[in-house]
This record gives C-alpha cells, sequence and structure tokens, in this order.
C-alpha cells in the first residue's frame, strides 16, 4: 500500500497472479525424482463467496461448465465459509488438471472476483506416508508445501524438505510465517 | 474486461476519500496557523512540544502492548486457538499482509481491537466475549475490519493527528496552574489589557477543542473506511452488519454468562441515549452511529451483488 492508500485509508484489493501455476508440470517432475512424490490428480481452487445476485449467477455457471465436464468436480464447504472447487481426475496428466484449475481462476477473476481467491492445492502423494499438498498463493504469486500427519498436525520436517527440492523450479514463499495450515483440504 | 469488472465491484467510496482529506487538511491547517501565531508572538513552546512528542512517542511505540495490558489480553498460539488463528490466516492471505499476533482477553464484554504502529508490529485481539457471541463469519468480518485498522495504518494516522491537540492541552494545563499560582510576569498588563497567561489559556484551549473535534471526526471517517475495506475483503459486508448490531445494539447488552457469575457486573451495564440525527453526542464520539455504519455496508452489499455481464 502507498502512501497516499495510507493516508487516505483505502486498500485496494489484491490482484491474482495466474500464470504462476503453469510452472507446476515441471516441479511436478523434481518432486517425482528426488522425493517420489506423485500427483494424486487432484487439485483444488479455495475461494471466499461473495454474497449478493452477482457469485451466485456466477457459480451457477461455473457449476455448468463443471457439470458438463462427467463429474471430475466437487464443490464443498469447510468450517471457515470458503468454497473448495475440487477436480479429480487421472494422476498421469498434471498439465490436464492445471489448465482446468486454471479455468476455473480466470473465470472467477474476468467476473471481478480475482481478490476473493485464497489459494489453489494440488496434492502429492508417495504411497507410503500421507498426502502432501503444494499451495499456491494468488496474492503473493509463491507456493508453499503443506504437509498434515493428523489433526492440526503438520510435518515441518518433510515441508522444508519439499522446499529444498524445489527451490529452483517453483517460486516458495520465503516467509515461513505465511506457510499456513489448511487442515481437512480436499484430497489431502 | 476484467478489470472494470473488478474496479466495478471493489471500489472505493470518493465521497469517503472526499470528507476524509479536508479533515486532515483541516487538522494541517490549524497546525499551520498555531505554528504562524507561535513564530509571530515570540513564544517559546520548545519545553511543550518535546514533552508532547515523547509522550505520544511512547504511546505509539507501545501501543500494542499498552493496549493488550489494558484489556488483560494473551497472546494465544495456533494449537491455543486454532480457530481464531485459522481466520487470520486466511484473511492476511487474502489481503497479502503478515500476520499479526492473535490474543484474546478473557472478558465477557463483547469487543476487538487491533493496534501496533506497523503491520509488522500488529496485535488483533478479541475478547471471548464476542467470540462466544458471534458465529464464524461474524467474527470474519470483525477481524477483517480490525485488520484493515492495521493495513491502513491507523495508529501512526491518529497519533500524527492527535499531536497538536495533545500540545494545546498541555500547554491549557500549565498555563492554567502557572497563572493560578503568579508564574508568569505580567509584561502585558502596561497596556491595561488582559494577562498574557490569559490570553494563552484562552487559545490554547480553543486551538485545543478544534483539534480534538477534528481527530474524533477523522477517528469516524476511519472506522467508516476499515468497515468498507474490511467488507470488501471478506465480501460479505451483511456479516460484518450483523456483528455490528450483535456487538453495538441492544443484544450486547443481555449477558452470555450465568447470571450468577455475572451478578457483580450488572451494575456497570446501562443504557445510552438514543440520538436521531445529528447530535452533540456524534460530535464527540471517536465510532460513527451504528445506522451509518450500517447505511454504508448495505451500500456495499448491493455494488457487490451487481450480476456478472
Amino acid at each position: 500500500m502507498g502512501l497516499l492508500d495510507t493516508i487516505l485509508g483505502r486498500s485496494k484489493p489484491v490482484k491474482p497472479d495466474l500464470d504462476a501455476l503453469f510452472a507446476l508440470p515441471s516441479a511436478a517432475v523434481t518432486l517425482e525424482a528426488s522425493l517420489g512424490l506423485k500427483p494424486t490428480g487432484v487439485g483444488s481452487v479455495c475461494v471466499k463467496p461473495a454474497e449478493g445476485g452477482g457469485f451466485a449467477g456466477l457459480r451457477d455457471q461455473i457449476d455448468q461448465l463443471l457439470a458438463a465436464d462427467n463429474d471430475k468436480y466437487a464443490e464443498t464447504k469447510d468450517s471457515f465459509g470458503f468454497s473448495w472447487i475440487t477436480r479429480s481426475g487421472s494422476p498421469d496428466d498434471l498439465a490436464d488438471l492445471v489448465t482446468d484449475l486454471h479455468a476455473v481462476n480466470s473465470s472467477l477473476a474476468d467476473a471481478g472476483f480475482g481478490p476473493a481467491l485464497l489459494c489453489t492445492l494440488v496434492v502429492f502423494s508417495d504411497g507410503r506416508e500421507p498426502a502432501l499438498g503444494l499451495v499456491y498463493l494468488y496474492k503473493r504469486g509463491t507456493w508453499y508445501p503443506f504437509a498434515p500427519t493428523g489433526p492440526d498436525k503438520r510435518d515441518n520436517q518433510r515441508e522444508l524438505g519439499v522446499r529444498a527440492a524445489l527451490g529452483d523450479d517453483l517460486k516458495i514463499e520465503a516467509d515461513l510465517t505465511r506457510w499456513f495450515p489448511v487442515w481437512g483440504a480436499p484430497g489431502l | 474486461m476484467a478489470t472494470n469488472a473488478g474496479s466495478r465491484r471493489f471500489r472505493s467510496d470518493p465521497g469517503l476519500v472526499a470528507r476524509m482529506t479536508f479533515t486532515m487538511f483541516l487538522i494541517g491547517a490549524l497546525y499551520v496557523a498555531v505554528i504562524a501565531v507561535l513564530i509571530a508572538a515570540h513564544v517559546n513552546v520548545g519545553f511543550v512540544v518535546v514533552l508532547a512528542a515523547g509522550l505520544l512517542f511512547v504511546q505509539y511505540f507501545f501501543s500494542d502492548k499498552m493496549a493488550l495490558f489494558g484489556m488483560g489480553g494473551r497472546i494465544v498460539t495456533p494449537e491455543e486457538a486454532p480457530e481464531l488463528h485459522g481466520i487470520v490466516d486466511r484473511l492476511c492471505a487474502l489481503a497479502d499482509m503478515p500476520k499479526p499476533r492473535v490474543a484474546i482477553a478473557d472478558i465477557d464484554m463483547p469487543n476487538a481491537f487491533a493496534t501496533g504502529r506497523n503491520p509488522k508490529h500488529a496485535v488483533v485481539c478479541a475478547t471471548t466475549g464476542i467470540m462466544r457471541r458471534l458465529d464464524t463469519e461474524e467474527l470474519e468480518g470483525v477481524l477483517s475490519h480490525e485488520l484493515s485498522h492495521v493495513a491502513h495504518r491507523d495508529v501512526a494516522v491518529m497519533t500524527f493527528a492527535s499531536f497538536l491537540g495533545m500540545c494545546a492541552g498541555l500547554i491549557t494545563r500549565f498555563t492554567y496552574y502557572s497563572g493560578l499560582f503568579g508564574g508568569f510576569d505580567d509584561r502585558d498588563d502596561r497596556d491595561g489589557g488582559a494577562p498574557a497567561w490569559i490570553v494563552i489559556l484562552l487559545v490554547s484551549l480553543l486551538v485545543y477543542l478544534i483539534s480534538f473535534l477534528l481527530t474524533r471526526a477523522l477517528s469516524r471517517y476511519r472506522e467508516l473506511s476499515a468497515d468498507r475495506s474490511g467488507a470488501l475483503l471478506t465480501g460479505r459486508p451483511s456479516a460484518l452488519a450483523s456483528a455490528l448490531q450483535k456487538v453495538t445494539g441492544d443484544i450486547a447488552r443481555i449477558p452470555t454468562r450465568d447470571l450468577r457469575q455475572a451478578e457483580a457486573f450488572n451494575a456497570f451495564y446501562f443504557t445510552p441515549a438514543i440520538a436521531n440525527g445529528f447530535s452533540i453526542s456524534s460530535l464527540f464520539s471517536t465510532h460513527p452511529s451504528l445506522e451509518k455504519r450500517l447505511a454504508q455496508l448495505a451500500k456495499i452489499s448491493v455494488e457487490l451483488g451487481q450480476p456478472v455481464a
């Protein structure tokens, strides 16, 4: 926020950065090579639904778009009132998943609800340990790993390992205080 | 197209910005006038300025600790208060701001506050009373209002704005006592006019009064701004409106604690006089009236609800 905005007491809603999502497929290759983590084919977009007819109308449009696609999509609401639009598809085609998630994001952003986008989550698993999520923060344009091990517990060591492995492929969020947990997110 | 729709939906209020700018201009003009008068009158008020600056600096620098201490707030970890932390986490990610420390005060009075000299040293505190009364969405609305105060750096702005008033208040008090006890040598008495200390007393009293009214007006505009930014951040102005009604309306005075425990506090519940329209109490208050805040939120709700083109 600039000085003028501070003086005038107005904060502009932050615009999301959508394009960095496409860096994920190459990072997934690194993740599989170094840590044996493979995508599970589940990815989701988390959004804060605004009140009123505008958002409701948009949601209908998205629902129609999603329903046309063989029930790959589901929508859940979490305890904080955020909506998770989840797409579960084939684990092999990560590029396809990213394209679909981007489509959901851009339709929200085009309708003026970009500031309502919280994060995108793509789930990875190595088949032994609990699933791990890569979370993309729209407002920062950065990624961070989230490895829940139980209710309200996360494996920080594993997360730091993922950060070390992906440092060259993805822009990892440098400020660790912003790696906020998303307990109970779909696919985790 | 995208930016058009976006800016239509999340817009700032030019009228509010204009009123706030005008108030700040008046505060600035008062500063200039006072300094000009002081220079013209060859008055040395260095001591008072340094004292006021020192007091305000302490207030500014330790605002977070003082407010927490005053409310009996305690910093809580994510394990202790997962729901509160979860709400703050998500709001900070939406607004792209650093996460403030989170505190809880064990008071039944429904209230919340945020303070700190900048977003990095901020603390946001909710009372157990407000957490008991509000549901998650309403609590989120209140917290986004408080986080907007942090983002707008309201502690810094209000500290600067109240500097002159503090100086004038100090001068008034000093002059009053030193005049009372004959501390001034009354050089001007030879002309037969009023003693100098009475003039200084009256002028500083006037400056204090004007500056007091202006900072109160500014404070109300900052509250409205925080309401607006907070409602736009969550996209749910109605949740904030319902929280405001619960917290400031009649419902807030109904205790949620067991009567046997709360009995000792019952003496402190009182009904404030309900003012219709413009009144003296609305000039003096730091917060805008409930009707004004609800009206603004209703307007934002209409703006947000515009159908997608």
